[in-house]
């Protein structure tokens, strides 16, 4: 069987570090957030230092990466998601994409929000809980779907190899995303 | 190739808008989330008993949660008093009950309605407890390390303060303080102190936990904390 290039190093490195930070903010996040685990685990402030500093460095962490990295590869891939048209990705993913990148921003913004506003009243907004726990359920719909497609739908979850190892099977390429496979041959 | 077969640029604004639609949220999201809140919350509740749908959160300052044997628990009133007093679970279970409705605001914007209290008025212990003249002060020490806070003599007579033990009927849940916390509905939950188990009757009223935090002293709903109603 033969393989091609699905996802760059660079590419690959940033989806992890976000895939680790979004878990572990979820994880420390759902702690702080069900009364039933805070009785269970206690240890709120540890909890709550974890899921701050997680949340500080977590798009600082991905802007280093992509500065390090493959930086025009990932601008093509940014200009190819702003295109509504299969691609190389079909449009669901790149409605997933954009929705998490701006979830992402968001959550940082309500998180330092929640931060700051514990500290000065300037920055105490009634509605900031509820954006950032809005947010919470919008990205764990978004997280489940995504987690059924790369690891159970038959159809798709062939994927994960692209972001583990990089590459998938040119056939299964050619059925999932044939213009991508057709622009790769053009190109 | 041309823009058509590209497809549409519809990313980046997508993106712009989804950021710049939960910004603006900041400013009506509360009042959209109080709008749909009880017909969404009790559907939530129902698929996911564990969720916080009734609105509280839990807050805690410590490592752990201070726990309650009621064989030995006591509650502790002394300081500038006449008789200081130290009250058994069932000896507080024993003075007169008062119960009432009240709402619950956190300082952090969410709010708990028509939450059910009983428990005991600090007048019926002030009854047993004589309080001394230059008493204006009280101090609410939880057995949360170091949580503590204070209301003035006036505030702690207002007609909807208690001490609570029991809250929807049942006995004041763990999480929420058990086996005793004060409530005061018309200020924020930071006053509300949970695991109360001591009252000092003190000259003034000082700064508390969070008000040593920038929180003011005075909690007002609505009407402190940055908050204009």
């Amino acid at each position: 069987m033969s393989y091609v290039k699905r996802f760059s190093r660079t590419e690959r490195t940033v989806h992890w570090v976000n895939a680790a930070a979004f878990l572990l903010l979820l994880a420390t996040g759902l702690a702080l957030y069900i009364p039933s685990l805070e009785v269970l685990l206690g240890r709120r402030p540890l909890l709550k230092d974890i899921h701050f500093w997680t949340g500080v460095c977590w798009l600082p962490a991905l802007a280093i990466l992509a500065l390090l990295g493959d930086r025009r590869g990932l601008l093509a891939t940014a200009r190819d998601l702003d295109r509504f048209r299969p691609s190389r990705f079909n449009v669901g993913q790149k409605v997933n994409a954009i929705l998490t990148a701006a979830f992402a921003v968001l959550f940082t913004i309500s998180g330092l929000l929640l931060w700051l506003g514990e500290r000065d009243t300037r920055f105490r907004f009634a509605s900031t809980v509820v954006l950032h726990d809005g947010l919470f359920f919008a990205a764990f719909v978004l997280f489940v779907g995504h987690l059924y497609l790369v690891l159970i739908h038959p159809a798709t979850r062939h994927s994960l190899r692209g972001m583990t190892v990089g590459t998938v099977s040119e056939e299964w390429a050619d059925r999932q995303y044939p213009r991508w496979v057709e622009s790769r041959d053009a190109g | 190739m041309p823009e058509e077969e590209q497809g549409r640029r519809i990313g980046r604004g997508l993106f712009l808008a989804t950021v710049a639609g939960g910004i603006s949220s900041l400013a009506w999201g509360k009042a959209a989330w109080n709008a749909v809140s009880s017909t969404v919350s009790p559907a939530v509740g129902t698929l996911a008993p564990f969720l916080p749908t009734e609105g509280w959160r839990i807050y805690t300052v410590s490592g752990s949660m201070p726990g309650f044997d009621r064989a030995t628990w006591r509650l502790e009133v002394g300081g500038l008093v006449q008789q200081k007093i130290s009250l058994g679970y069932d000896e507080l279970l024993a003075l007169p009950k008062a119960t009432q409705v009240s709402t619950f605001h956190c300082v952090t914007g969410w709010t708990v309605k028509n939450v059910h209290w009983g428990g005991v008025r600090l007048a019926d212990i002030f009854d047993r407890v004589r309080p001394a003249p230059e008493a204006n002060g009280l101090a609410f020490v939880s057995a949360e390390v170091p949580y503590v806070d204070f209301l003035t003599m006036k505030q702690a007579l207002l007609h909807d303060v208690m001490l609570a033990y029991e809250m929807n009927g049942k006995p004041l849940p763990h999480e929420h303080g058990a086996p005793l916390r004060l409530v005061i509905p018309d200020m924020y939950g930071y006053k509300n102190v949970k695991w109360l188990n001591r009252i000092e009757l003190v000259p003034q009223a000082e700064n508390g936990y969070w008000e040593n935090l920038g929180y003011d002293r005075d909690a007002w709903v609505g009407r402190s904390n940055g908050y204009r109603s």
